[in-house]
């Protein structure tokens, strides 16, 4: 038996005593997902179990090393393990800004202090995360910042305020970008810091949306404090940490454009019917879908190419500049189409016969896919300038 | 297998694009056009692509092909879409030698395959009949008397028709036009008698032409496949070709997209460059996310051949139907953001988008091919 054999024999052994049976049930909502932190948002008991005990074997992170919190495990352990956790439908453990966003800067920028201090935390779901980026006037121009950070020696003090914090009011710190010094571009002089939210200087308001939901928040720092040894990189080169986490976040949101496992033609062919040909009885809204599911398949071939790319050492080519923005407007033509194919059901706002007005809350809630972590428009300037080499005004 | 080029392909299509760009270009391809060539290709171009083996790429190596698989033939054919490129690599290669390797007896390959992987036979398919790409509709007859087959129809749209050997022609032995089944494949060679050639004048001033069988007796052992049970074997073929076409797509728009963002970057109006315009430079940006889409689901589709997988349709429909798509766009938007230049016959950007469109409607166009993908995908 190979070694990945042995793994994949371990793996399913340990999963199956491990794993509560609750947590082998699909994510519905977000209510299901486990994000772990210092007063855990806990919809099951269960939540907490399964991820204790994953993160026992380090396995909440199974890609990080060891020493960090991790599991250690290589590419095709990683693979492994997630094919056995979806043999069972275990969900997974826990999902965090810390793990998709914060850990990669600090393994790539952080020093080793920093990483033993924060990682584990993280893996352990000890300690939630969340981003201060977004300020008022510094939104598509997110370089000009005006958060300002005082030197006081050993800490700094930081004053501003920050919006489109997500989910600021359940985090317990904040990686946060912030002007050290305003003299030269405004590129320069931004640093990269971590504090803690739990101090008199920050306050938290949430943000009420379309979709009825406060996933973020606008956040205001009045001397709230930050410690010097959680500068992260040099104090005024935070841009190019903020710039790889950007590139990180796309990635995620682009995900959303991912084919749903029911497509929607066959949710339409149930609600809307076939002709007697065999169609799709509304011939213009079946164009519409089939234009959608070509353009998904398409887009997953893409993402699966510029993956095994990078793995035959190809680099990440340029198409990866068009995750973000092509992800995004996937994912809001499917929730147009989802709208247009359920009818009237689709516009249910409240009440069991609506089912709390799942769909149309997504489909508001996807309008913000194609604004937050760069709008779309931002999306294809960087194509037009990075990629096509067109110039600027 | 992973969605990246091996090092021998790599290789491949950069001889393909030396190659082609040196010996047949748009300006070479305009030549042809403008001397009224005899031909309608060029014949020593088109033998040194024989002794290349690009003739043979996706012939298997026992009937004297390269093995390559379709993934080679499909950079080629990106290549010559990058250039225009006039040869039968299209008709006998892509089409042809494919529905031999579908239908055919190892008799009538062994008979057949080695001379096109060898580029001294020419042999292409005669299947549509009316305006538009329906195999299902064939009427063209076959009647079988005595150990012979007696053929009668026509049809258009006929690859290098008049430069060819031997045509494949599709014809009905049984039930009616819209049947799947009845339908029967058959070789016919040029000269047969009751079979004429016409060569006719499409826009993008390639070769073709319009066949007419009237009683067109041909020996029993023309016949491909089994009589009336052509449809499985000549829908797979038609895929391979669709998926090859796609591949031809993609090169010629990825072309005239990057032409015309070099455009882009050197006009000037109001004292600026036009590519520093927002409203240029989005759309040019858009369409390079639908190029590096068309891209994917190409290669997708031509390793699906390579792998084997059983039912092709589904993944071709895909291709040709997106590249269809992006092919359209990118040629349109290559002549507006050309301007007036664009409109010219001197400038070259509108032998793309003549070509485009013929290659486009070449076994089916993107509305025949996204009603399939739909059909396909249950709705």
């Amino acid at each position: 038996m190979s070694d990945l054999d042995q793994f994949r024999q371990e793996a399913r052994t340990w999963l199956e005593a491990n794993c509560p049976e609750s947590m082998r049930t699909p994510v519905r909502s977000f209510l299901d997902m486990y994000s772990g932190g210092r007063n855990p948002e806990i919809d099951h008991p269960d939540q907490k179990v399964w991820c204790d005990r994953m993160a026992e074997r380090g396995w909440t992170v199974p890609h990080w090393p060891k020493e960090y919190g991790g599991g250690g495990l290589d590419h095709d352990e990683v693979k492994v393990l997630r094919e056995e956790m979806a043999r069972i439908n275990a969900r997974s453990p826990l999902d965090s800004f810390g793990i998709s966003m914060l850990g990669p800067a600090l393994l790539k920028f952080g020093n080793e202090e920093q990483k033993l201090e924060h990682l584990p935390k993280i893996c352990r779901g000890e300690i939630r995360w969340c981003q201060g980026y977004s300020e008022p006037n510094a939104g598509s121009d997110l370089a000009s910042l005006a958060t300002r950070a005082e030197d006081q020696g050993d800490h700094y003090l930081i004053n501003g305020q920050k919006v489109w914090t997500s989910y600021a009011d359940k985090a317990d710190w904040i990686f946060c970008l912030v002007r050290t010094d305003n003299s030269g571009s405004k590129h320069e002089g931004i640093s990269f810091v971590l504090f803690d939210m739990d101090q008199s200087g920050v306050t938290v308001r949430p943000i009420r949306l379309i979709s009825g939901s406060s996933p973020f928040c606008e956040t205001f720092f009045d001397n709230a404090r930050a410690e010097k040894k959680d500068l992260v990189g040099e104090e005024g080169h935070g841009w190019t940490i903020a710039k790889y986490l950007l590139t990180h976040e796309r990635e995620m949101i682009s995900g959303f454009g991912a084919a749903p496992k029911k497509s929607v033609g066959q949710v339409a062919m149930e609600s809307i019917g076939a002709d007697a040909s065999g169609r799709l009885a509304n011939s213009v809204l079946r164009q519409n879908i089939a234009q959608y599911q070509l353009d998904t398949l398409a887009f997953g071939a893409t993402m699966a190419r510029v993956g095994d790319e990078a793995k035959a050492g190809q680099g990440l080519g340029a198409a990866s500049s068009i995750f973000k923005y092509y992800g995004t407007e996937l994912n809001k033509r499917r929730n147009e189409l989802n709208l247009a194919v359920l009818g009237e059901s689709a516009l249910g706002w409240d009440g069991e016969a609506y089912r709390g007005g799942a769909v149309s809350r997504d489909w508001l809630r996807s309008k913000g896919n194609s604004i937050e972590g760069g709008t779309s428009e931002i999306q294809l300037n960087i194509i037009a300038k990075r990629v096509l080499g067109l110039p600027d005004e | 297998m992973a969605l990246v080029l091996n090092e021998e392909q790599v290789m491949l299509r950069d001889s393909a694009a030396g190659f082609l760009a040196q010996k047949a270009t748009v300006a070479h391809l305009r030549e042809l056009r403008d001397s009224g060539s005899e031909r309608g290709f060029d014949e020593s171009v088109w033998r040194e692509m024989a002794e290349m083996g690009w003739a043979g790429i996706a012939i298997p190596e026992a009937f004297g092909g390269l093995g390559y698989g379709y993934t080679g033939l499909g950079l080629v054919l990106e290549q010559v879409g990058r250039n225009l490129s006039a040869s039968p690599l299209e008709s006998s290669v892509l089409v042809a030698a494919t529905v031999i390797a579908e239908l055919g007896s190892d008799g009538q390959k062994e008979q057949l395959l080695p001379a096109i992987a060898a580029g001294e036979k020419l042999v292409t398919l005669a299947l549509q009949e009316g305006p538009h790409h329906a195999p299902a509709q064939v009427a063209a007859t076959a009647v079988a008397e005595g150990d012979e087959w007696v053929l009668s129809g026509c049809k258009l749209m006929v690859l290098d028709a008049h430069v060819a050997d031997s045509f494949i022609v599709v014809a009905r032995s049984a039930g009616q036009p819209g049947d799947e089944s009845g339908l029967s494949v058959f070789l016919v060679d040029a000269g047969t008698p009751g079979l004429s050639v016409e060569r006719r004048s499409l826009v993008d001033s390639r070769n073709v032409g319009v066949i007419s069988l009237e009683s067109v007796r041909v020996p029993g052992s023309s016949l491909l496949g089994a009589a009336g049970d052509a449809w499985a074997g000549l829908n797979r073929a038609l895929d391979i070709a669709n998926i090859g076409l796609a591949s031809e797509l993609l090169g010629l728009s990825v072309e005239a997209f990057e032409r015309t963002v070099g455009y882009l970057r050197e006009r000037k109006q109001f004292g600026r460059v036009i590519g520093s315009f927002q409203g240029l430079q989005h759309r040019a940006a858009e369409l390079f996310a639908e190029l590096e889409l068309a891209r994917s689901i190409v290669l997708q589709a031509l390793q699906a051949v390579d792998n084997g997988q059983e039912d092709l349709s589904l993944i071709a429909s895909a291709a040709k139907a997106k590249l269809c798509e992006v092919a359209q766009r990118a040629t349109n938007e290559g002549i507006q953001m050309h301007g007036g230049i664009g409109m010219t016959d001197e400038h070259e950007i509108g032998f793309f988008i003549k070509r485009a469109r013929v290659a486009q409607h070449t076994f089916g166009d993107y509305n025949y091919h996204l009603d399939r993908f739909a059909q396909l995908s249950g709705f």
